[in-house]
C-alpha cells in the first residue's frame, strides 16, 4: 500500500467565545494516502470545515485554536512547527481549494501572475521558469490555450474557467496534499461533474493526496475512495466509500444516505433526519446523535460510545454496533 | 417594406441615442478638459516660474505703488495685473505663489496619504487591539483644531515653508488612515485574502500584494480631493500669518496683503483670490471625475 501522507490523531478544535468553549472539532482522527481521497462528509456547522483550517493551522486566531491531538505529514508534527515553518508548507506541501473559489482570486493581476506568486513564493526559480510552471499547472487544469489565458484577469474568465485557475493555483507546486472544501457547492450539476472528473484526472497524473470535504453524498460516491461521516464534531463512523453505501452501520450515516434523493424510488417521500444538531457550546453526556436516533437506547443517553474497529479499514461509534 | 420600416427605426433610433449621449458627453468632457487644462497651466507656472514672470516677485517699485491692472484706467501694460501697496506686479507674485501653493499641497498629500495608508492597512489588516489603537489616535487627531494646531507650531518653530507642510501633514493623515482602514478591513475578509493565507503568503504579503493595490483607486480619488483642500488650507494658514513668510509670495498671504485696502485697490486681493478659487475648483472637478471613472458602480449613471 502507498504511504500514508497525513495523519490526524485525536484532534481537538475549540473557539473561545464569550458564550463559552464551543468545541468544533472534538476528538477527530484520520489518514489519507497517497493518490487516495479521504471524503469528509457531514450537515452544516459539523466541524468538517474547520479541520481543514485546522490542518493548515489557518484558524481565526485568537479565538479558535487547535487544542489537543497530533497532525502528522510524512512524519512532521505540523502543530509543532514555527509560523514560518508552517508558511513554507502552506501551497507548497499542502494546498486549499476554498468554499468559493469564484471569489478567490485577486482582481487586479491576472492569471499567471496569481499562479506565479505561489510558485516564486515557494521556489527560487528565475523568471522564465516560473512562467512555464505556470502554463504546467494551466494545463494540469486543462485550460484551453494556457499562454492565452495567462496574460487574462479574472473578469475576463467565465466561472467554469475561474474555478479551474484556483485549481491552478493550489496545483502550482505539486503539493502533497490537497484539501478541497466544497468546491463544487456553488457549481451546477454538469460543471461539477466534469470538475470531479478534473480531479480525478489530476490526483491519477500528481498522486496528490485529497481530502475532500463536502454535504454532498452524491461527490462523495463519485471521487472518494474511503469517507468519514462527522457530526457534531465527531467522526462517527469511517469506511471506504463502497461499504459506506452498501452497508452503512451508523445510524447517522443510513439516515444521511437515505436523504439523498435517488431516481429509481418515484414517488416516495424524501426522506429527512427529524431534529437539529446539538449545540457545540452544550453537547449531551451521552452520544451525539441520540436525540435525533431512531434506534436510541438507554445507554446511548448516559454514555459516549467508544469507537468499534470492524476489520482493517472500518470504525464505526455507536452501541448498536458490536 | 418591412425592411425599410426596421431601418428607419433603427436608424432614428440610433439618432437619438446618439443625440443624448453627445450632449452628455460633451459636458463630461468639458468637466474633465477644464479642470486638467487649469490644473496643467498652474503647474507649467509654478515650475517655470522665473522665466514666465515678468518682474521680480519681492521687490518693489515705490513709485509704480497700487497700480490698477493694465485694462482699467491709470493701469500700465508693463503690469497686467496691477501693482500691491509696495509696488510689486501681482502676475508675477501670483505665478510665483502657484509654485509655494502646489508645493506645499502636493507635499503635505504626499506625506498624509503615505502615513495613512500604511497606518490604516495596519489596523484594518491587523483588526483586534493594533486597530483599536490607530483608530483612537485618529480619533484624537481629527477632533483636534487644525488651525490652533498650526498656530502653536508656527509659535514654536517660527511661521515657514517647512512648518506649513508640517502643520498641515500632522493631522491630515487621519482622514486617510479611517478611509483606508474601512478598505482593508473589507478585503481582509475576501477570499482571494484567505486564498493568499492558504497558499501561504506572509502578512506582509497580503497587505503589499493583495491588499495595497486593491486600495490604489480609492486613495488616487481622495488624494484628487485633498488638492483644492490642501491649498485652501495653506492660503488660510498665510492669511493669518503663520505660514509662508514674507516677502515669499503666497496666494493666502497675497489675499491678507490687500485686505486694508480692499475699497480702492480691490485687485491686490481679487487676483489670488480667483486664483485660489479656480485651482480648488479644478482640484474637486478632477477628483469627482477620477472617482466617476474608478468606480464601476457609477459608471453606468
Amino acid at each position: 500500500m502507498s504511504n500514508i501522507v497525513l495523519q490526524v490523531e485525536d484532534l481537538h478544535t475549540s473557539f473561545f467565545t464569550r458564550a463559552g468553549e464551543v468545541k468544533a472539532v472534538d476528538g477527530v482522527s484520520f489518514y489519507v494516502r497517497e493518490g487516495e481521497t479521504f471524503g469528509i462528509v457531514g450537515e452544516s456547522g459539523c466541524g468538517k470545515s474547520v479541520t481543514g483550517l485546522s490542518i493548515l493551522r489557518l484558524l481565526p486566531e485568537p479565538a479558535g485554536q487547535v487544542v489537543g491531538g497530533k497532525i502528522i505529514m510524512e512524519g512532521k508534527s505540523l502543530l509543532e512547527l514555527n509560523p514560518k515553518q508552517m508558511r513554507a508548507y502552506r501551497g507548497k506541501m499542502i494546498s486549499m481549494i476554498l468554499q468559493d473559489p469564484m471569489s478567490s482570486l485577486n482582481p487586479v493581476y491576472t492569471i499567471g501572475d496569481q499562479i506565479g506568486e505561489s510558485v516564486r513564493l515557494h521556489q527560487d526559480l528565475p523568471e522564465n521558469m516560473v512562467e512555464a510552471e505556470v502554463i504546467d499547472a494551466l494545463r494540469l487544469l486543462r485550460i484551453p490555450s494556457p499562454e492565452m489565458r495567462a496574460r487574462e484577469y479574472p473578469f475576463q474568465l467565465s466561472g467554469g474557467m475561474r474555478q479551474r485557475a484556483v485549481g491552478a493555483i493550489a496545483m502550482s507546486c505539486r503539493p502533497r496534499l490537497l484539501i478541497a472544501d466544497e468546491p463544487t457547492t456553488a457549481l451546477d450539476a454538469t460543471i461539477q461533474a466534469q470538475y470531479i472528473a478534473l480531479f480525478e484526472d489530476i490526483q491519477e497524473k500528481t498522486n496528490v493526496a485529497i481530502i475532500f470535504i463536502t454535504h454532498d453524498f452524491g461527490v462523495v460516491a463519485r471521487i472518494c475512495d474511503r469517507v468519514g461521516v462527522m457530526y457534531a464534531g465527531k467522526i462517527v463512523e469511517t469506511a471506504s466509500t463502497r461499504d459506506i453505501f452498501k452497508n452503512p452501520k451508523h445510524p447517522y450515516t443510513k439516515a444521511l444516505i437515505q436523504s439523498v434523493p435517488q431516481l429509481d424510488k418515484k414517488d416516495e417521500r424524501l426522506f429527512s433526519i427529524e431534529g437539529q444538531p446539538p449545540s457545540l457550546l452544550r453537547l449531551p453526556k451521552g452520544c451525539r446523535f441520540y436525540p435525533r436516533c431512531t434506534v436510541s437506547m438507554d445507554i446511548c443517553k448516559e454514555q459516549e460510545p467508544p469507537e468499534v474497529k470492524i476489520g482493517e479499514n472500518r470504525s464505526v461509534s455507536c452501541w448498536r454496533v458490536k | 417594406m418591412l425592411n425599410t420600416i426596421t431601418t428607419t427605426a433603427k436608424t432614428k433610433k440610433k439618432k437619438q441615442y446618439r443625440g443624448i449621449s453627445r450632449a452628455t458627453r460633451v459636458m463630461r468632457n468639458l468637466a474633465l478638459w477644464i479642470p486638467t487644462v487649469v490644473m496643467a497651466f498652474m503647474i507649467v507656472l509654478a515650475i517655470f516660474s522665473p522665466w514666465i514672470a515678468p518682474h521680480d516677485p519681492t521687490v518693489g517699485k515705490i513709485t509704480d505703488r497700487y497700480l490698477p491692472p493694465a485694462f482699467m484706467e491709470g493701469g500700465k501694460t508693463d503690469y497686467l495685473l496691477g501693482t500691491d501697496q509696495l509696488g510689486r506686479d501681482i502676475l508675477s507674485r501670483l505665478i510665483y505663489g502657484a509654485r509655494i501653493s502646489l508645493s506645499v499641497s502636493l507635499l503635505a498629500i504626499a506625506i498624509t496619504a503615505s502615513i495613512g495608508t500604511v497606518l490604516g492597512i495596519i489596523a484594518g489588516y491587523g483588526g483586534g487591539r493594533t486597530d483599536a489603537i490607530v483608530m483612537r489616535v485618529v480619533d484624537v487627531a481629527l477632533s483636534f483644531p487644525g488651525l490652533l494646531l498650526a498656530m502653536l507650531l508656527a509659535v514654536a518653530i517660527g511661521p515657514g515653508f517647512w512648518t506649513v507642510v508640517f502643520a498641515l501633514s500632522l493631522l491630515g493623515w487621519a482622514g486617510y488612515a479611517r478611509m483606508i482602514r474601512g478598505e482593508a478591513m473589507r478585503l481582509s475578509q475576501s477570499d482571494f485574502v484567505a486564498q493568499a493565507r492558504v497558499n501561504g503568503a506572509s502578512g506582509w504579503r497580503i497587505m503589499t500584494r493583495h491588499i495595497f493595490p486593491n486600495i490604489i483607486n480609492s486613495l488616487i480619488v481622495l488624494m484628487t480631493l485633498q488638492v483644492g483642500m490642501m491649498i485652501l488650507a495653506e492660503a488660510a494658514l498665510s492669511y493669518l500669518g503663520i505660514g509662508i513668510s514674507v516677502p515669499t509670495p503666497s496666494w493666502g498671504s497675497m489675499v491678507s496683503d490687500g485686505r486694508a485696502n480692499l475699497d480702492n485697490a480691490w485687485w491686490i486681493s481679487a487676483f489670488p483670490g480667483a486664483a485660489i478659487g479656480l485651482v480648488v475648483l479644478s482640484g474637486n472637478f478632477l477628483g469627482d471625475w477620477i472617482r466617476d471613472k474608478l468606480d464601476p458602480r457609477l459608471r453606468q449613471l
